[in-house]
């Protein structure tokens, strides 16, 4: 957590420097963080990486409630609900959508390691819940069937 | 400006259970319209839950969450009557700060 919190005060450090070099606008500095080169990730290995892990770990604590077969991939309702002791980080990633990662949520002392959602499926995939837990980096899998795509047009 | 969000929080147990639905396009950027031109991404990248000062969620998100977006989530310490304050803020610089009362289980 510790680690994670310095990276993050470092970025933003990093966004009001360019903010005062004129480089990106104000409003955009006003923001909070968005890790572009995580939602720019283009398979699950590289979004665990650009999340600040370096491999995770299969588990059995993390439960994914999702459908089987999903009719419309535009509205795909995902939840996730991790038993992981202190459960810092609940990601969202789908293998086979253009980019990889899909949502994160971060989980304060006090909030449930639980999240309920609905993403937008290209195609069939595996989804895979990402749960920062104690530093430590765990996922869980799941596969849904897409019969119509969600994210072309 | 966008529509306002749709909020529930009520107790269940000890804890505050709070769904919400976002009135936002999340346009990927990958479609295209009628007549070929691609339709510019236009997407919710942050969003943040407080209570009583303290956040109890924060968000990032990508263009893959569904359109109108919809969450939902349980935290700890909250009582019938405080409020619970949402703000989204988007990929365009746009944001919106919603509120709702906790209701009694």
């Amino acid at each position: 957590m510790d680690a994670r919190r310095r990276e993050v005060l470092k970025t933003g450090g990093g966004v009001l420097a360019l903010a005062a070099a004129g480089i990106i606008k104000p409003g955009e500095a006003l923001g909070q963080e968005w890790n572009k080169a995580a939602f720019d990730t283009k398979s699950v290995a590289e979004t665990v990486k650009a999340l600040g892990g370096g491999a995770s770990t299969p588990s059995g604590s993390i439960e994914i409630t999702a459908p089987d077969i999903a009719e419309n991939g535009a509205v795909v309702p995902i939840a996730v609900e991790s038993k992981l002791p202190r459960t810092q980080a609940i990601a969202i990633l789908i293998e086979k959508n253009p980019n990889t990662l899909s949502a994160e949520f971060e989980i304060p002392a006090g909030t449930d390691p639980f999240v309920s959602t609905r993403v937008k499926m290209a195609e069939t995939s595996n989804i895979y819940a990402l749960v920062i837990a104690d530093g430590k980096y765990f996922h869980a899998v799941k596969e849904i069937k897409v019969t119509i795509g969600g994210c072309g047009g | 400006m966008a529509d306002p969000m749709r909020i529930r929080a009520s107790m269940t147990g000890d804890k505050v259970e709070v769904k919400v639905l976002m009135a936002h396009e999340m346009e990927t950027g990958l479609r295209k319209d009628a007549s070929g031109n691609a339709i510019p991404a236009h997407f919710i990248r942050n969003v943040t839950v407080t209570h009583g000062g303290r956040t109890v969620l924060s968000a990032q998100w990508g263009t893959s969450v569904s359109r109108n977006p919809f969450l939902h989530f349980r935290f700890k310490g909250g009582k019938p009557g405080e409020r619970v304050t949402i703000t989204w803020l988007d990929n365009k610089g746009e944001r919106r700060t919603d509120e709702a009362v906790i209701a009694g289980g």
